[in-house]
């Protein structure tokens, strides 16, 4: 085997093309861990919204909470359900809600639209979505016209400040408190009370009905025991599954762009590696030959320049590491197409993003070495030695 | 042009290097081309919509619908030339995998307002006159196999139950941002089967002079300020516009980050393009001792750096421009009228002029200055 040592000190002695080629597989492999990172975090914030323990009723064929429709009754049904769980003073702990999109700031005339979703919640709400924390002011009042906003919203949105008032659907709304939820798609909504908000937008209706389940793991028969009832019509989805489901659109569209613009990219940086390596190697001849003559095997010559070529791929990619960490946090925000509502999400840059990041910079110095490491293992020593 | 065959000479000796060069070229200038097009078409799309039509909403919000009744008020307004409405319907098809827009529309308002859904005249009549009838983009055609006559189901998700509508036309827009994979219906239906509710989604209202619509826009508003639902009316372009906005800094994202792509392959090729050079060394020493001059030499090195940045350049540019029509790409619904613009191609150009100027000077001066003596004495 040819020490390694001997790769290393050929790099460091020419500078300027291992790092141009380092540089290009480190963009490359930032811009894979960056676009990941997006489909990611905003796969992540639907992830968090919705919880295990927690059903969500909506009616039977509505694909978004913004599509269904269930009436007061159903709400009555499902509160009485036995599979409903009941907090410490023997009530069930049932949110039924209302959930509509507003534009919100600067309405659609101007450059800037946000779809805003409005959840009114009944007061049991705070519980059932244990991941909700009010992190300044009071909740709102139950019959007052007052809400509570998500804390990504505040940043992003005049008039939102506590003791601000918001106006939509015709009313002032005064906000008393702001509130985050765990990174997850609730920081974009704004709530208030459900009985405050039937009239002033779709009159006596319900969107969804949320409850706690006494056992988590009963789900498939209270899913089944509701669906079953002849009274009303409605799907019973695990929320969990539910919000999840509401990512997929989006983040497969982020993913296979993701891909597609990434694979271009490698190409084209393989094509980058594999111009280095050759010229490295045409100029290295007479070295070559002199290794061979000392009776190092072309397959050990070989191993050695794919090594080589490697260790130049993985200084890129600790690069692009580099590069791709300081994005992990930003937020940025989009429309959730699935359902209409704008969502704030970070970039979320894991530990198996970076670890793929570099294995896909190490297979990128592989391939682009391998070839120009086969010519310098087929050298002719008499010929590379003159 | 008696040099061209040493140029050529040049290029041929490691073919393999020469390839590999002008396909990154190719790619890198390839996906710059397709990332711009993502921002242009969008931006394309949010131009779109005639001045000449304004679009009412529900101000409350855009799921909100408005009552039908506000079409006879809004037609009599001064300056107002035509007036349809439609309703989102928002159906699925099949297992639901596959997202296609489709709406209510009044049918013979709908296609006089917008002249941009051409379809045949006999499709047009069939299709006013059947009420259960739906006309569908030529692309929803050829995704779904559809035939003219045939009845296609969606399942509400809105409103509930299974709809059948049969397809009595296929329209070909005229304007990209129309969409080609929309289906269409009768209001009158859609109506009837959610029980008379008496309500659109939004109006569509045509008016006879440009200048006018701020006035008219705000004449409706004012109409129905102090009822139960106030409207919001744009001109179709801001409508338009709202939803290009939708994507937030996504789409910024991604261009920039794919730019930092195109600067990444560029540098790596331009790293190749001089490493090859630098080894000719020996060479030039022996074409300057025959008698070629500094200047020759220089514009020599610069023909072949040139040669393979444009030839890249070209099959990337072109090919992006020639791929896209072929498979008949929309971003899956998302970038309607996808196209690779004029000034896309220009841009590409002169980044391929760049890199020729950024790899070959270097080598290209160092060639017109190399001392003889030295450069010789080096090589052996």
């Amino acid at each position: 085997m040819i020490p390694i040592i001997y790769n290393v000190r050929s790099v460091v002695r020419r500078p300027v093309s291992t790092a141009l080629t380092a540089l290009g597989v480190g963009l490359v492999v930032a811009v894979f861990i960056g676009m990941l990172a997006l489909a990611n975090g905003f796969r992540a914030a639907l992830a968090k919204t919705g919880n295990d323990a927690n059903a969500l009723v909506l009616r039977k064929g509505a694909d978004s909470e913004l599509s269904s429709g269930l009436g007061r009754d159903v709400a009555s049904i499902v509160a009485a359900d036995p599979h409903v769980a009941t907090a410490a003073d023997g009530r069930p702990l049932v949110s039924p809600e209302v959930y509509v999109l507003i534009p919100l700031g600067k309405v659609f005339d101007t450059t800037q639209v946000a779809n805003v979703v409005v959840r009114g919640v009944s007061d049991r709400a705070w519980e059932v979505r244990s991941n909700v924390k009010v992190t300044e002011g009071q909740r709102p009042t139950s019959g007052r016209a007052e809400v509570c906003v998500g804390k990504r919203l505040v940043q992003r949105f005049p008039h939102t400040g506590i003791g601000q008032t918001l106006r939509f659907a015709g009313r002032d709304w005064t906000v008393t408190c702001h509130f985050t939820a765990a990174g997850s798609a609730f920081e974009s909504e704004i709530w208030g009370e459900n009985e405050q908000f039937m009239p002033v937008f779709r009159g006596d209706v319900f969107q969804s009905i949320s409850f706690r389940l006494k056992d988590p793991a009963a789900f498939q028969e209270a899913q089944r025991s509701l669906q079953a009832d002849k009274r009303m019509t409605v799907d019973v989805h695990r929320e969990s599954d539910f919000y999840a489901q509401q990512s997929q659109l989006l983040s497969r569209i982020l993913g296979i762009l993701a891909f597609m613009i990434t694979s271009i990219m490698a190409v084209g940086a393989v094509f980058g590696a594999i111009n280095t390596m050759y010229a490295a190697i045409a100029s290295r001849a007479p070295e070559i030959g002199v290794l061979l003559t000392l009776g190092f095997r072309p397959s050990s010559v070989l191993l050695s320049f794919l090594a080589e070529s490697a260790f130049i791929a993985v200084i890129g990619g600790i690069l692009g590491c580099l590069f791709a960490l300081p994005l992990n946090g930003i937020v940025t925000s989009t429309t959730n197409w699935s359902s209409f509502s704008e969502i704030a999400f970070s970039f979320r840059v894991t530990p198996l993003l970076l670890f793929s990041g570099l294995a896909f910079a190490v297979v990128m110095g592989i391939v682009g070495g391998f070839f120009p490491a086969l010519r310098a293992a087929r050298l002719q020593v008499v010929q590379a030695l003159r | 042009m008696k040099y061209l065959r040493l140029v050529l000479a040049n290029l041929g000796r490691h073919k393999l290097r020469t390839v590999l060069t002008i396909l990154s070229v190719a790619l890198a200038l390839f996906l710059f081309a397709s990332l711009r097009s993502v921002t242009t078409t969008l931006a394309a799309s949010a131009q779109f919509g005639g001045a000449r039509r304004l679009v009412t909403l529900n101000a409350t919000g855009l799921v909100f619908p408005l009552p039908l009744a506000y079409g006879n008020r809004i037609k009599t307004l001064p300056g107002v030339t035509g007036l349809s409405w439609a309703n989102w319907f928002g159906g699925k098809y099949g297992d639901g995998k596959t997202f296609f827009a489709n709406f209510a529309v009044d049918p013979e308002s709908y296609l006089a307002i917008y002249p941009e859904i051409v379809l045949p005249a006999d499709q047009k009549q069939t299709f006013i006159q059947d009420r259960t009838g739906a006309i569908i983009g030529k692309r929803l055609l050829s995704r779904y196999g559809w035939k003219l006559g045939q009845n296609v189901t969606l399942q509400g998700t809105i409103f509930q139950g299974d709809w059948t509508f049969t397809i009595r036309g296929v329209y070909t827009p005229t304007d990209p941002a129309i969409g080609d994979d929309v289906l269409i219906f009768h209001h009158e239906y859609f109506d009837e089967r959610i029980g008379r509710a008496g309500i659109a989604g939004w109006y569509i209202v045509e008016i006879a002079d440009p200048s006018r619509a701020p006035a008219i826009a705000k004449s409706i508003d004012d109409m129905f300020r102090n009822s139960s639902s106030p409207t919001k009316t744009g001109t179709e372009r801001e409508f338009q516009a709202s939803f290009a906005t939708m994507w937030g800094n996504v789409s910024f994202l991604m261009s920039t980050i794919g730019l930092a792509v195109v600067f990444a392959i560029l540098l790596v090729t331009a790293n190749a393009m001089m490493m090859s050079a630098r080894e000719r060394t020996g060479e030039i020493a022996v074409l300057k001792t025959i008698g070629f001059s500094d200047r020759l030499l220089f514009a020599l090195v610069m023909v072949e750096a040139g040669a393979m940045a444009l030839t890249g350049a070209a099959l990337g540019l072109g090919g992006a421009k020639l791929l896209y029509p072929a498979i008949n790409f929309n971003g899956a619904g998302f970038l309607p009228g996808f196209t690779v613009a004029t000034s896309t191609l220009i841009i590409g150009a002169l980044v391929a002029v760049g890199l020729m100027l950024a790899s070959g000077l270097i080598p290209a001066l160092r060639a017109a200055r190399l001392p003889v003596v030295q450069a010789l004495r080096q090589v052996e």
